[in-house]
C-alpha cells in the first residue's frame, strides 16, 4: 500500500471529501432536519445492536432467570466465584465499619459525604476503589447535569422527557425522586463550590439534550463531570472519611439469612485479602462498558467491568432492564488512537449534526441517543453512506464547524476545551474541519433493582448510579447519570445513616449464599471455566499473553 | 417493533452487527502484527520493546505485555492516572505526558508515575473567608514560588500553571479558576516544582471559592426550591406517577418543544 498523504491530519481521500460537507452548511443550517415520527424511530431501532438479533440470551440461574441479557453480561453471571470460603478465612475481621461504600465515583463519593453530614463518624465510614479514587465514568462525563429550575420549566416535564426516552419503562417512583431532587443537587454543587456556566446575568447557561423538550442541561464547559467529581472528591477528602485504593470487593457477605453485612476485598498488587464486617453497604460501582457488547469499542474508564451487579446479583438481588445498552450516538471513529472516545452530545445540542459521505443532513441532530445511534448505523452499513477510514472503520462527519457558523467564531474553544484539546493532538481542527464519528458503548442502562432510596431487594444493601436499575428504564437521557449518581449518591447515603443511627447489630459474616449459587451454577450445568468478577478487562498483546508462564 | 414482515431485514441487522465488530476489532481485541505496517521502539524503564508505530504510549506498554494495576484509569484523558515521563534518544529535554494521550514515537524511554506524595488540606468551604488569605492560611508555601515556569512545562493540558499560581499569590481568583479550570489533577506540576508546592491543590481551594462565593446562586433556582419546599408540584407529581403508560405516551407525544 502506498504511503498515505495527510493533510490537516485527515489522510489525503478523507481530506477530499470535506469539501461536500463544507459546500452544504449553510444551506443545511437554514434547513434542519424534521424529528423523526414514533413509527419511524421503531423502524430505525431495528438496527440498534439491542434489537439486532443475535449477541444476547436467557439468564439460566438466580434471581432473573429467564430473563434476556447481554452474552458477555451473562457469561459473567453464571461465573464462579474468584475465592471461596476454603481459600480465605473470614473470621478474622480486618476493618469493622458502618457504611461500607464500594466503588468512587460520583455516586460512591457522594454518598460516603452525606453519611457522614447524617451523623456517621468519618471512621465508621470505609470507601474502597478498585482503581484510585476517582478512576470513573463520572470523571469522564462531559454534557451537563439536568434539573428542571427554569421558570418556564418543570418537575413534570423533566419527569415526562425522560419517561419517553426511556420507553415508558422508567420505574415511576424512582423517577420522581430523580426529578424532584434534581435542583437541589445543582444549589448542593453550587454551595460546595463547583463552576457551573454561568451567563453575565449570573442565570445558568441551560442547553439541549437529546430526547428533552426544553434546555434543562447545566455544564460546566466540556468537564462536566471533572468539575463536579473534583469538587466532591476535595469535599470527601476534607472530611477525611476513610478511603483506601486499589482494593476492590471480590465478593459480598451476608448473614446467611437474604441480609448483606460485610464484603472481602482484594489487594490487587500484594494479593493478599482483607474482610470487612459493615452494618450496611453502598455498591457504587458503576457500568460494564469495558464488556465490549457486541464488540463495540467503548467510552468507559479502564474498570467499568459489570463487578457490582455479579457480586449483588450473587448475593440474590434482583436485577432489571439488563437486557439494553446504550450506545452513544457520537464516539470518535477517526484517528485511531481515540476511536470509541466519547464526543458529547453537547456538540450537537450546540449546533452540530451528523452529515453522510454527500455532505448530506439524514437525521435530527437531538433523537433519543438509541435512535441516533441506529441512524447512524442506518446511514453506514444500510445506505452505504459512511465514510471509510484507513483501518476499515466507517463513520458518518460531525458537521463541527456548524457550531461556530451558529454560535460565532471562538465559540468551539471555548465552550470544548477538552475535545478541541484531544482532536488538536492529532492535528486536526474540529472548529474548521469535521470529525468523524460512529456509535460506541457508552451505558448500562439497567441494573440492580431498587426503591427510591437506593435501596435493593436485600437487606443491608443500597446501590447508587449506574450500577442501578430502574430509574432511566431502558434508554437514558443526556444529563441524567450524572444526576442519578448525585441524587442516589446522597439517598443512599442518608438511608444508610438512618438504618445505622436505628440501632443496627453488625450482623454475622458467612459466605452462605455464595455456596448456595454455585450449587446453582453446577445444578444448571454450568462449568467452571468462567469466573467473576473481572476486576480488568485484557488488552495486553497477543504475542506477549502466547509466551507468558506462572512461575511464582 | 415486532412487525412480521420485518424478519428479513432483522436477519440483516445481525449481520450488520458482525459487520461492525469486525471493524472495530483491532480496538477492542488488539492489533494483529501482520496487519501492522510501521513499527518502533521504546524502552519502558529502560526495556527495548518493538510496538506498532500507531499506538499510544498507553496501549504501546500493553501490547508489550504489561496489564495496568495502576497508571490507567479512564483512558481517554479525564482523569490523570497515567502521567508518564519520558526522554528520546539523543535528546536532552526531559518530556511529560498523559500516556492515553500521546502517541508513541521511536526512541523513547520511559516511566511511569502513578502516584504524588500530596498534602491536602482539610477545610470547610461555607466557613471560608473569600480573600486571598485563604489560600496561604492552608497553603503557606505557595510564596514560595519563583517562577521558574518549570509547572507550565510540565503540564500535559498546556494550561499556564505558573500564572495560575501567580494569580493566587495576587487573590485574583477569577484568574486562578480560569486557567486552572482544564486541570486534571495529575501531579505531574507538582513533581517537577522545585519549591515544592502541590500545585493543582492549591487552584482546587481557589477555584471552590470562586464557584462558591464570586456570584451568587441564581434566582430561578432559588424560586424553584421554595417551590418544592412549599409543596407545588406534589400534586401534579402525585397524578403523573399513577398514569397508565399510554396515558404517558400521549403526554410525551403531545408535549411542546421550547424555541430554539
Amino acid at each position: 500500500m502506498a504511503e498515505l498523504k495527510y493533510i490537516e491530519g485527515y489522510p489525503e481521500y478523507m481530506y477530499e471529501l470535506i469539501d461536500k460537507v463544507h459546500a452544504t452548511r449553510r444551506n443545511r443550517r437554514d434547513n434542519p432536519p424534521k424529528e423523526m415520527s414514533k413509527k419511524e424511530q421503531e423502524e430505525v431501532l431495528n438496527l440498534h445492536p439491542d434489537y439486532a438479533p443475535g449477541g444476547k440470551r436467557k439468564v439460566s440461574v438466580g434471581q432473573n432467570k429467564g430473563d434476556i441479557a447481554p452474552d458477555p453480561v451473562v457469561d459473567l453471571l453464571e461465573a464462579y466465584p474468584l475465592v471461596e470460603e476454603k481459600e480465605i478465612d473470614i473470621s478474622k475481621v480486618d476493618y469493622s465499619v458502618d457504611i461500607l461504600i464500594i466503588g468512587g465515583g460520583l455516586a460512591g463519593t457522594t454518598a460516603g459525604i452525606w453519611a457522614n453530614s447524617e451523623g456517621i463518624a468519618k471512621d465508621r465510614i470505609l470507601l474502597v476503589n478498585k482503581l484510585r479514587h476517582g478512576d470513573a465514568n463520572s470523571i469522564m462525563a462531559e454534557g451537563g447535569t439536568q434539573a428542571a429550575d427554569r421558570e418556564i420549566d418543570s418537575l413534570e416535564r423533566h419527569y415526562i422527557d425522560t419517561m419517553g426516552g426511556g420507553h415508558f419503562t422508567n420505574k415511576p417512583e424512582v423517577l420522581r425522586a430523580l426529578v424532584e431532587d434534581a435542583p437541589f443537587i445543582i444549589h448542593w454543587l453550587h454551595e460546595l463550590g463547583a463552576i457551573i456556566d454561568k451567563d453575565e446575568d449570573g442565570n445558568f447557561v441551560e442547553k439541549w439534550g437529546g430526547g428533552t423538550s426544553i434546555r434543562r442541561l447545566h455544564s460546566c464547559k466540556d468537564y462536566t463531570g471533572l468539575e463536579e467529581f473534583r469538587v466532591i472528591r476535595d469535599e470527601f477528602r476534607s472530611r477525611e472519611i476513610g478511603c483506601i485504593e486499589h482494593y476492590p470487593a471480590i465478593e459480598l457477605l451476608t448473614d446467611g439469612e437474604n441480609r448483606v453485612t460485610g464484603a472481602v476485598l482484594y489487594n490487587l498488587e500484594t494479593g493478599e485479602y482483607k474482610i470487612v464486617e459493615s452494618k450496611a453497604t453502598i455498591l457504587a460501582t458503576g457500568g460494564f462498558g469495558r464488556l465490549h457488547i457486541r464488540g463495540f469499542p467503548t467510552t468507559n474508564h479502564y474498570g467499568a467491568t459489570a463487578d457490582g451487579i455479579v457480586l449483588a446479583y450473587r448475593a440474590g438481588a434482583k436485577l432489571r432492564d439488563i437486557d439494553t445498552v446504550q450506545y452513544h450516538p457520537t464516539g470518535a471513529a477517526y484517528p485511531i488512537q481515540i476511536v470509541g472516545y466519547l464526543l458529547t452530545e453537547k456538540l450537537r445540542s450546540s449546533g452540530a449534526e451528523p452529515v453522510n459521505i454527500d455532505g448530506e443532513a439524514f437525521v435530527f441532530p437531538l433523537e433519543p441517543r438509541d435512535v441516533e445511534s441506529a441512524a447512524i448505523i442506518r446511514e453506514c452499513y444500510v445506505r452505504n453512506k459512511g465514510i471509510k477510514t484507513p483501518t476499515g472503520l466507517i463513520g458518518v462527519w460531525l458537521d463541527t464547524p456548524l457550531i461556530e457558523l451558529k454560535n460565532g467564531k471562538g465559540y468551539i474553544e471555548k465552550a470544548f476545551p477538552g475535545m478541541n484539546r484531544m482532536f488538536s493532538r492529532y492535528d486536526i481542527d474540529m472548529t474548521k474541519n469535521p470529525v468523524l464519528v460512529f456509535p460506541t458503548l457508552h451505558y448500562q442502562n439497567g441494573g440492580v433493582e431498587t426503591d427510591l432510596w437506593g435501596h435493593t431487594t436485600i437487606e443491608g444493601l443500597w446501590v447508587a448510579g449506574e450500577v442501578s436499575g430502574g430509574v432511566h428504564g431502558k434508554n437514558r437521557l443526556m444529563g441524567n447519570s450524572t444526576l442519578d449518581t448525585m441524587v442516589f449518591g446522597r439517598r443512599s447515603g442518608t438511608s444508610t445513616a438512618e438504618y445505622v443511627k436505628s440501632g443496627k447489630e453488625q450482623g454475622k459474616l458467612t459466605l452462605e449464599h455464595q455456596k448456595k449459587y454455585v450449587e446453582m451454577l453446577k445444578k444448571a450445568g454450568i462449568k467452571p471455566e468462567r469466573r467473576s468478577p473481572m476486576l480488568l478487562p485484557e488488552y495486553r498483546g497477543k504475542g506477549a499473553l502466547a509466551r507468558m508462564i506462572d512461575v511464582f | 417493533m415486532k412487525n412480521k414482515d420485518e424478519s428479513n431485514r432483522k436477519l440483516d441487522a445481525g449481520k450488520i452487527m458482525d459487520r461492525i465488530a469486525k471493524a472495530s476489532e483491532q480496538i477492542v481485541s488488539g492489533v494483529k502484527d501482520e496487519e501492522v505496517e510501521n513499527w518502533v521502539t521504546i524502552y519502558v524503564m529502560g526495556r527495548a520493546y518493538k510496538v506498532p508505530a500507531d499506538l499510544t504510549i498507553l496501549t504501546a506498554i500493553e501490547y508489550a505485555g504489561y496489564k495496568f494495576l495502576r497508571g490507567c484509569g479512564c483512558r481517554q484523558g479525564f482523569c490523570g492516572a497515567c502521567s508518564t515521563v519520558y526522554r528520546k534518544k539523543g535528546e536532552y529535554k526531559l518530556q511529560t505526558g498523559m500516556a492515553c494521550q500521546t502517541r508513541v514515537e521511536d526512541g523513547m524511554f520511559l516511566v511511569q508515575i502513578p502516584f504524588t506524595p500530596a498534602e491536602k488540606a482539610s477545610y470547610d468551604i461555607g466557613k471560608l473567608n473569600y480573600n486571598v488569605n485563604s489560600l496561604f492560611q492552608y497553603y503557606p508555601e505557595l510564596a514560595r514560588c519563583v517562577s521558574c515556569n518549570t509547572c507550565t512545562k510540565a503540564c500535559p493540558q498546556d494550561l499556564e500553571v505558573m500564572d495560575y499560581v501567580q494569580a493566587g499569590i495576587k487573590g485574583d481568583f477569577k484568574e486562578l479558576a480560569e486557567k486552572s479550570f482544564d486541570c486534571i489533577q495529575c501531579g505531574l506540576c507538582a513533581i517537577r516544582c522545585p519549591s515544592e508546592l502541590v500545585q493543582y491543590n492549591i487552584a482546587q481551594l481557589g477555584r471552590r471559592l470562586y464557584g462558591r462565593y464570586d456570584s451568587p446562586e441564581p434566582e430561578h433556582l432559588k424560586k424553584r426550591l421554595q417551590e418544592i419546599q412549599e409543596g407545588k408540584f406534589n400534586e401534579v407529581m402525585e397524578k403523573i406517577t399513577q398514569i397508565s403508560i399510554e396515558e404517558m405516551e400521549k403526554l410525551y407525544t403531545e408535549r411542546e418543544r421550547e424555541e430554539e
